[in-house]
């Protein structure tokens, strides 16, 4: 493994970066579907999964792709995808499938502008929604957003962590130029960032129930070919994963989907603030809207402006306490975002009335600049 | 003693989720029944333990039957049974993947995968039970519903051509490739122990009857009347040779169609690591 990473400083994508984060984290499956602007992480993925024992596939589409990925996954493999918008599309039924059967994967989507072929070069955030409610039924995601290089490795790791906790999918919401940019970073020796592995079961093989309520409500996790011979299916099941048709377990199973992240939503919240404590406004971004934001945040600072930053990385579960908290003594928040304006709904949803919620988008393929977002913290302050 | 059909089903029996699934979702008369006890008593004879086996399955009449079978079982999306089998099988190349698919589910949904399986040449054995329509949402035309056939989606018949999809195996690039009868349910067991010894990627056509559907909309008959035209139309690939065209009209060819070794996916794939552990 030596001659695959280097633990040296290094000059690095943040796609690249999202390679190294997974296989930090353990992953040994990657099936994948060449687009832009995620491409480079399946040819990361491709180079080096088999240097690690791992398996590398390019299937025929993106659909394939996530099938390939939760069938590896309940084969006991550390499972995962790249795409983008168009793709992450494609592979939306498949996802229902993984939440549905709770099989741990991690889908990185590095977003760029659409709807449909859209802007294959250009930058967008338009997949904020899609990445909570992308597939049909009723489900609870979980979705991280980097803002750097760096922490495209250390949330690739996050997303696995979560994945194998929650026994679920977890998108990982970069765009074009996180993805793209370089930056330099360490990568981490093993063992200093956690990871996390997913239950095992430790009862008799007659005992096992693949889908069993648990005090946390996940479920032990056993691999195909381990003498538990479980069934997996789409349709709604019991305990066993048997289908049923019975209200009472259709309503066990919903809830159990719900509750096993939503129980958990304070230890999923990654919430990154600056200069918040006498804050009179501040700008809410995440991603590379965030970077331009920081640095308005800090020109208006230069000024002697009360601004703030509020900086989601989790994104799904969204952090409603905690912003609630964050709003209370905030008289303006500015909502950023590379798209028509989706994550403000959400905003206005949490906002106590004494704060004024104020939407700034850009969807025309092009990065907001801080200049910009500046000159509207001074409109609104 | 035993009569063999007993001793045959003592086997099957073996194999069933008898407490927890039953009842089934299939007519009474149903093909697909006959095709999961050959695939239970083929797994059986090739030595395989229950708990190496996954059954793979996508949406549709014929995707149901793995939850009935206690193997390692995966009831996935429509068309998509061969791609959730393929990382399952590449992750874990020790384990003896099978898949059983429809017409509409292996041809139409999941076309691409079907040939992009073959083509990969992974060794996966995949049993495609082919009865002419959806039969689980009611009788709707498929892929091998034939020319002026009548469906609930063809009500003028179809306007359509069907294909064959041995023909499509085999062009695609697939090991094997055999086609066998729910009539000749003995025949069938060998067919798929054939494809489950085969290193590489295995297409086994289980020629079905829908009689509530197909059966009913074509003025077929009920399930009996449809077996005995699987027996009349069927023709052993190797008596075929010798027969004129004039004869071989309005028949279909069963046995082994398409035999031959290639280097398989997953073995080609594990030389790769190996190299790689060889430099270190």
């Amino acid at each position: 493994m030596s001659t695959a990473t280097t633990t040296a400083r290094r000059l690095m994508q943040g796609n690249e970066a999202c390679v190294q984060g997974a296989l930090y984290a353990g992953c040994r499956y990657f099936g994948g579907y060449p687009i832009t602007p995620s491409t480079e992480i399946a040819e990361g993925m491709a180079r080096l999964l088999p240097r690690y024992g791992g398996h590398f596939i390019q299937m025929e589409d993106e659909i394939g792709s996530i099938a390939s990925v939760i069938g590896a996954s309940l084969a006991g493999a550390k499972s995962m995808t790249a795409t983008s918008g168009p793709g992450f599309s494609l592979m939306q039924e498949n996802i229902g499938y993984a939440y549905i059967a709770e099989v741990p994967c991690v889908i990185i989507d590095v977003q760029r502008g659409g709807p449909s072929t859209g802007l294959p070069t250009k930058v967008a955030q338009a997949d904020t929604m899609q990445a909570r409610y992308g597939t049909h039924g009723d489900y609870y995601a979980i979705a991280v957003a980097p803002a750097s290089v760096r922490e495209c490795f250390e949330q690739t790791v996050k997303a696995f962590n979560y994945a194998e906790r929650f026994r679920t999918p977890v998108i990982v919401l970069t765009d074009e130029v996180i993805g793209h940019m370089r930056e330099m970073i360490t990568i981490p020796e093993p063992g200093e960032l956690e990871v996390i592995e997913r239950a095992r079961p430790d009862v008799p093989h007659e005992w096992y129930k693949h889908y069993e309520i648990t005090p946390t409500l996940v479920s032990m996790t056993a691999a195909m070919g381990e003498g538990y011979r479980f069934h997996t299916t789409g349709l709604t099941h019991d305990q066993e994963g048997f289908p049923t048709a019975r209200p009472d377990e259709i309503k066990q199973k919903l809830d159990k989907l719900k509750f096993k992240i939503m129980r958990f939503a304070d230890e999923l919240v990654q919430l990154d603030t600056e200069m918040m404590d006498d804050a009179g406004v501040c700008v809410f971004a995440y991603g590379i809207a965030a970077r331009a934001a920081r640095q308005a945040v800090h020109i208006a600072r230069d000024k002697r402006i009360r601004a703030g930053l509020i900086r989601p990385i989790t994104i799904w579960p969204f952090p409603d306490e905690q912003l609630r908290e964050q709003l209370a003594h905030v008289r303006r928040v500015l909502v950023v975002e590379l798209n028509q304006g989706q994550l403000v709904h959400e905003i206005e949803r949490v906002a106590p009335k004494t704060c004024k919620v104020v939407s700034m988008t850009r969807y025309d393929g092009e990065i907001i600049n801080p200049v910009e977002i500046y000159k509207r913290i001074l409109e609104v302050k | 003693m035993a009569t063999k059909t007993q001793q045959q089903s003592d086997v099957t029996h073996q194999y069933l989720r008898v407490k927890k699934s039953f009842p089934n979702v299939w007519c009474a008369g149903c093909g697909i029944g006959v095709v999961m006890g050959s695939i239970i008593r083929a797994i059986d004879s090739v030595g395989y333990s229950k708990d190496e086996v996954v059954l793979v399955s996508g949406i549709g009449c014929s995707s149901r039957l793995p939850v009935y079978c206690d193997f390692n079982t995966l009831h996935t999306t429509h068309g998509r049974a061969l791609a959730f089998a393929t990382g399952v099988k590449l992750a874990k190349p020790s384990l003896k993947v099978l898949v059983v698919t429809g017409d509409g589910d292996g041809l139409a949904i999941g076309g691409n995968h079907f040939i992009h399986a073959c083509r990969r040449n992974i060794d996966i054995t995949t049993v495609l039970i082919n009865n002419q329509i959806y039969g689980m949402t009611g009788g709707q035309c498929s892929p091998t519903t034939p020319h002026n056939a009548y469906a609930t989606t063809a009500p003028y018949g179809n306007n359509e051509k069907g294909f064959d999809p041995t023909v499509l195996a085999k062009a695609a690039g697939a090991s094997y490739v055999a086609r066998g009868t729910v009539y000749h349910a003995q025949q069938l067991d060998k067919l798929i122990s054939g494809g489950l010894e085969k290193k590489g990627f295995a297409m086994i056509e289980a020629i079905s009857n829908c009689h509530t559907y197909y059966g009913r909309l074509n003025k077929e008959g009920d399930a009996v009347a449809m077996l005995e035209w699987m027996k009349k139309h069927a023709i052993p690939a190797r008596a075929a040779q010798g027969m004129s065209p004039e004869k071989l009209q309005d028949k279909f060819l069963t046995g082994v169609l398409w035999d031959v070794d290639m280097p398989e996916y997953c073995q080609e794939y594990q030389k790769l690591i190996d190299s790689f552990k060889k430099k270190e």
